[in-house]
Parts: structure tokens; sequence; C-alpha cells
């Protein structure tokens, strides 16, 4: 096949664009340029990381011998992803950008234009893998459960899973760094990306607060009681149990945790860890990775997080909410996160969590 | 069969420089000492200062060695800036099709020495418009430390009227230079006839070896250095003289100017062979700057629908190398701002290509660029999402 390798200049792509390679196909490297930051006289300046990360692609590109473009998708990414991201969070969700991501941008803008220049498909180094079988092309977990990442791809459509090729599935992180090392890949002991690539501080709040404001409201306990003020609802999440800046203490001196954000009225509301408990989630504009969900209830898991733990459940779709009822309720769910269906290993399909209910 | 059509970008060495520049290589010698191998060393430097001197139309102690053309230009826009800061001129004039080894100075100058940048526009076929220069100086030629227009555009290859902005400003006594990087060697230049006061050259371009630049700067007119140390080059550029890349670089000024008229003919005539076989094969591609004087290889089309960056990798793929303007550091195609100078939007501006012809191509690297071009257009038109 000829395959487009998305390569991040981190290890995971560059040895994942490197078995590619060798598995045979013919494949061209390409670095996303993601971010933009537009100058008078040289538009094309942009944050540090771009630059470093885009060179670390390259030089991995060049020792497994392939070409190398950088495409330009920072618009796309702004209009896709960072507006998403702020927007949610302007209207009390928490967002998880890298899913968006995978969707509008990897798995869509570039999978689309990969597939228009006559390429067949594109290359990560995402830690998940794909099977054929009855039901075709299906996504599952991978090997190393510490370091899968099937809930991120979740939000990839049958045809978006056609065109996804996840060499890495089927190794341990620790031999993926093994290998790039045997390979004389630099990038060998390069440390893991974790912040959100965008906010390059780490510091999502302060991040947040340079574009929605920091307008005060009142911090509420669940009968209204005023408890304290906090400088913008978007920066708590739900279950956030430090940094509320609340000076009332508990008649019992339990801990209050965040159990609501009200956008409309710049309202947090507090209660009990009890309060937090959610047995059944429902989730908006689902999307299936495989056949497509009715309303007969299965068994499965959901997850809720990128590293979080599969939780058993009995799902199904109501024609327009995608229902999970977990066996034992959690505690401290956002909305905004998605919620992704599995039927053992294979992702059945995920949808944005809109509303939780005790 | 590999295409090279990116000759503006940088152009085969030709083999009477290598040769020289090998040559050279093997001789002992600062040019700077004053024993016998020092004598030597410079005695072959000075030949070459000569060489050069006689093909640009200039004085050989006019001519300053740089590392490199960006080097010349900043030291040239810079120099002349403080020179005329000095009796109270402030203002810097370039075009705004300049390259970026001329923006970003005056860019920078407007940053950290308060310099006012004042930029000419162009018009649709990239040229520069007289009367500006003519009214800009009729109302601010005492403010004004220096103007600085390219001989000829490095994207479009438009060839600016640089005679006469020199006789513009030679009334009010304002200096001239020009990055003349990519016509020299190309048109005939002289830099005594255009009344100059600076002038920029680069060995790369016209099949010298790379890492050599060529500050002219008229006699007299001496400027602050950027680079302070041994005193080379009448005190403006320090640093050990580079023997075996000047010597190379003569060599390929001597080489191209014995063959000069046939080689500019030849790769006019392929020009006009790429340009012709875009327009009956893609009769909505347009070229950038058709109606003015152009240099001889350089093609700038526009291919609506397109993306360059697009265009590139599949031509690439093909074999074909051409250009899509300047990129940034992290290697991300932008508009380029000589078309959006130009009037293009960044749409059309992101859907052109620039084919630079050298004297190695022939008909049949043309004749294959127009075969594969309607595919890859189609192509390229498919993957535009945006």
């Amino acid at each position: 096949m000829r395959l487009i390798a998305a390569m991040s200049g981190g290890v995971d792509s560059a040895v994942a664009a490197a078995r590619a390679v060798e598995s045979g196909h013919e494949v061209v490297g390409v670095h996303l340029a993601l971010s933009s930051n537009p100058q008078k006289y040289r538009s094309g300046a942009r944050g540090c990381c771009t630059i470093e990360d885009s060179h670390d692609a390259r030089r991995a590109a060049d020792v497994i011998g392939i070409p190398f473009y950088t495409w330009d998708m920072a618009e796309e990414f702004h209009a896709g992803v960072v507006e998403n991201f702020i927007s949610e969070y302007a209207i009390g969700r928490t967002p998880n950008p890298c899913l968006r991501c995978n969707g509008k941008i990897k798995f869509a803008a570039v999978l689309d234009r990969a597939r228009a220049m006559g390429f067949d498909g594109v290359v990560t180094g995402h830690y998940a893998t794909t099977q054929e079988g009855s039901m075709g092309k299906t996504l599952h977990r991978a090997v190393d459960a510490s370091k899968d990442q099937s809930y991120v791809l979740s939000v990839l459509s049958v045809e978006q899973i056609a065109g996804a090729i996840f060499p890495l599935g089927d190794t341990e992180k620790v031999d993926i760094r093994k290998e790039a090392a045997a390979r004389g890949l630099a990038v060998a002991q390069k440390p893991d990306s974790h912040d959100i690539c965008f906010v390059p501080s780490g510091d999502n709040a302060g991040w947040l607060r340079d574009r929605l404001g920091s307008e005060v409201g009142p911090i509420l306990d669940q009968d209204g009681n005023k408890l304290g003020e906090h400088k913008g609802a978007y920066t708590y999440t739900i279950g956030q149990r430090k940094g509320l800046g609340i000076t009332v203490p508990t008649s019992d001196g339990s801990p209050r945790f965040v159990l609501k954000i009200e956008p409309v009225t710049n309202t947090v509301v507090v209660g009990a860890h009890e309060d937090l408990a959610v047995s059944t989630m429902y989730g908006e504009k689902p999307i299936w990775c495989g056949p497509l969900l009715d309303a007969t209830a299965r068994r499965g898991f959901v997850q809720v997080r990128a590293h979080g733990q599969p939780l058993p459940c009995e799902y199904f779709f109501d024609g327009s909410l995608l229902v999970a009822r977990l066996d034992e309720p959690i505690f401290g769910l956002a909305t905004g996160q998605a919620m992704a269906i599995y039927d053992d290993d294979r992702v059945v399909g995920s949808a944005t969590i809109c509303e939780t209910a005790q | 069969m590999a295409i090279y059509l990116d000759h503006a970008a940088t152009t085969p060495m030709v083999e009477a420089c290598t040769q020289a520049v090998i040559r050279q290589l093997k001789v002992l010698g600062n040019p700077s000492s004053l024993h016998t191998f020092g004598r030597a060393a410079r005695k072959e430097l000075e030949r070459a200062r000569e060489i050069i001197a006689r093909h640009v139309d200039c004085h050989p102690s006019e001519i300053i060695f740089t590392g490199s053309g960006t080097e010349a230009d900043n030291t040239a826009l810079k120099g002349l800036f403080w020179r005329g800061k000095a009796h109270g001129r402030n203002v810097v004039v370039i075009s705004a099709i300049e390259h970026h080894a001329i923006l970003d100075p005056a860019q920078w100058l407007t940053d950290h020495e308060g310099a006012e940048v004042i930029l000419l526009d162009v018009d649709s076929n990239g040229l520069i418009n007289l009367n500006q220069v003519r009214e800009l100086l009729s109302h601010r030629a005492d403010e004004i430390a220096v103007i600085s227009v390219m001989s000829a555009n490095n994207e479009t290859g438009v060839i600016q009227p640089i005679s006469e902005i020199v006789e513009i400003a030679s009334d009010y006594g304002v200096a001239v230079h020009s990055d003349a990087v990519q016509s020299f060697g190309k048109v005939p230049l002289s830099f005594s006839k255009l009344g100059l006061t600076a002038m920029t050259l680069s060995g790369h371009k016209i099949g010298g070896p790379l890492g050599i630049g060529i500050l002219v700067l008229r006699k007299g007119f001496d400027i602050p250095a950027l680079l302070h140390g041994g005193g080379q080059e009448r005190d403006i550029r320090s640093g050990t003289f580079n023997a075996p890349s000047i010597v190379g670089f003569a060599t390929a000024v001597e080489e191209i100017f014995l063959d000069f008229v046939s080689h500019s003919l030849k790769v006019a005539s392929l020009r006009v062979a790429l340009e012709s076989g875009i327009a009956a094969k893609m009769p909505d591609a347009y070229i950038n700057g058709l109606s003015a004087d152009r240099l001889p290889g350089i093609v700038n089309a526009t291919f609506p629908g397109t993306e360059s960056d697009t265009l590139l990798l599949l031509l690439d793929a093909e074999g074909v190398a051409c250009s899509t303007g300047s990129a940034c550091s992290a290697g991300v195609q932008r508009p380029s701002h000589v078309l959006l100078a130009m009037g293009h939007t960044d749409v059309s501006a992101r859907s052109s290509l620039r084919f630079s012809i050298g004297p190695s191509n022939t008909a049949e690297d043309i004749a294959q660029t127009l075969k594969l071009l309607p595919a890859v257009l189609t192509r390229a038109r498919a993957a535009n999402l945006r």
C-alpha cells in the first residue's frame, strides 16, 4: 500500500513509520504543523516545540529513508479542535482535545487528503490494534494495557478505521524504545508528551482565563448557600476537591467536591462525595466503530477517561442517546468527556457525555 | 529520471569551479599572513576579486566578500541605516517583495533601532511604482537613510527598474542598495552604470560554491561592521578569507560569462516552452508577472483549486523538483508575501509553484514535466480540502 505516516517527532510515530516501511509499504512521512503564530513579516514563526518536533520528525524520516514533508493543518486544527476546546469549557464541560484531533484532523483532514492524493491510508504511532473479521476492519485495544490508546481513537468511523494503520499495537512501550534505539532513531529516549499540545505551559486554567475571562461567580452548596467565590467556573472540573478556595468548613469536617458547573449563572456547586455518584451516563452524537447499535441492552464495558478502567455495564442506543448503566457507581464524571463502549477488547463506539444520573 | 527545476534555490556547481575549489583547498597559507605562503594565497584571492570586479563592472576594492547573500544584505541594510542615522536619517525604504534577508533586518531595525520602514508597493505584475518613489523622495528625502530594492525577484523573476530608482535617488543624494542575487549572471548587470551605492551577490546561484556572498560597496561609502575582528575587507567584514570559495566564485563567474548569451537564450527558450505548455494544457492556470520583464529562467504559475505543497509532493514523487516559495523554520509553507503584494489572495498565493530553469535543463525535462502536470493537478484538486 501507499501510506502517509503522520510523524509527530516522537518515538512512537517514528517506529510506526519504520515498521510500515518494513512491512513492504511505500511510506511518505508527514509532520503536521498544528499551531500558527502569525507575525508581521514572517508569518511562519512558530512555537519552539513545533520547530524542534518537526526537526526530530525529519531526522527520523531521514534514518528510515522515506520522503518527508510538513503539512500545515493549523487552520483545520484551530477550527476543529482549539475552538471546540474553548467553547466546551465555556458551557461547563470538560472536553478531550486528543479525541477531537484524531476524529477531525489525523483521520479526517489528513486521511481525506492522503486518499485524494492516491494514498491508501494513514500510519500513526497510536497504541491500538485492528482486526479483519466478519464485521470488517474493527478497532481493538493494544497489547500494552498501560499504553492502550483505543479510547482516544473511539471517535473513528468505520470508514476512518479502514484507512488507519497502527503498527505498534502489538508491542509494549519499553520495547518500542529499545527498537527505536536499535534502528538508530535519535528520538528513542525522547520523553512522552503529556500536556495538551496547544497549551505548552501546561497551565490549562491560565490559558482558558486568557480566552474566557475571569468573571467572579459564587460557589454554592446544594441548598444554595454561598460558600465562597471563584474566578471563572470553567477552571473547575466535576469531582475536583483541591483548590476550591472555600473558607466555610462543613459541620463534620468532611471534604467538599465540585458537583456541578453552571456556566449561564457562572456558578459552581459543591457537595459531599456521595453526591458525585454516577450510575447511568448518556452520550450524544454517537460514532460507531463497527455495526450500529440498537435499543437492545448488551453487556460490555464503558471507559470514560484516556487511561481509565473499563467499567462493567449494560449499554444500548435509544435512537438519539447512547446509554450506559454501570454495575457499580463511579464518583465524579464530567460532561464533555467521551464514553467509549467496549465489547471485550473491541471498540464498539463512543459518544460525548451530556448527562449523568445517580 | 530526476528533473531539477529549482535552479533559483541553488544550481549545480560548474566543473571548473569544483576543480578550482579543490585546488585552493590544498594550498597552505592564510591570505592575511605576511610570509611567502600567505602572499601566495593572497595572490589567488586578489586575482579572483579582480575577475569578479571585471564582470560586475566595479572596482576590485568595492568587493567585500561575505559568508552569504543574506550576510551581504544584512550588512548593507543595517550599515547604510546606521550611516544615515548618524546624519539624522531614520527611514528605511524597501519594496514589499524583498527577500527575507532584507525584510527581516528591516523589521529588526524597526524593533531595535527605532527605524521607520516604508514599504514600496508593487502592481499586479510585481513591479514597483516609480511615481511612489518620486513622491516619497520629494517629501522625505532628507529622512531616508537607504532605499533597498531587489534587482529581480526570486519568486517571480520580475526585474525592477533599478537604474530609474538610482536616478531619482541621486537627485537627493540618497543611498540605494539592490539585492542582485537572482539577476547576476542571468541578465546584464553593471554596478557602475547602475550607479548603486551597494549591491548583493551570491556564489551558489550562479554555479559557484555555497557559503560565499559579496557585498559590492561603493568606494568611500564606509559603513559600520556587523562582524568585528581582524579588520579584513575594509574593516567592514572581519574573518579569515575563505580563499577556496572566493577562487571558486571567480571561476564560476568566468565560466558563466564565457557562454552568457547562449546560456541565457537556451534557458529563455525552455521557459517559453514551459509557459506555453502550461497555457495550452491547463487553461485556468496563469503565469505571475507575465507582462513584466523577467529573468530568463523563472516561471511562477498559479494553479487554481490546488495547494502548492500538495503539488510539490506529487511532483517530487514523480521526480520533478520545484519550489513553493519560502517555508518557515518548521518547514511549513506560508502564502508568499511576494504574491500577496501582487494582489493574490491567501488561497491563490497558496496555489502557486515556482519552476526555475538552469543551463543544465533540456527540452525533454520540460516536455516530461508538462506531460506529468495535468494528472498531478487533478489529484491535487481532489486533495484540496479548503
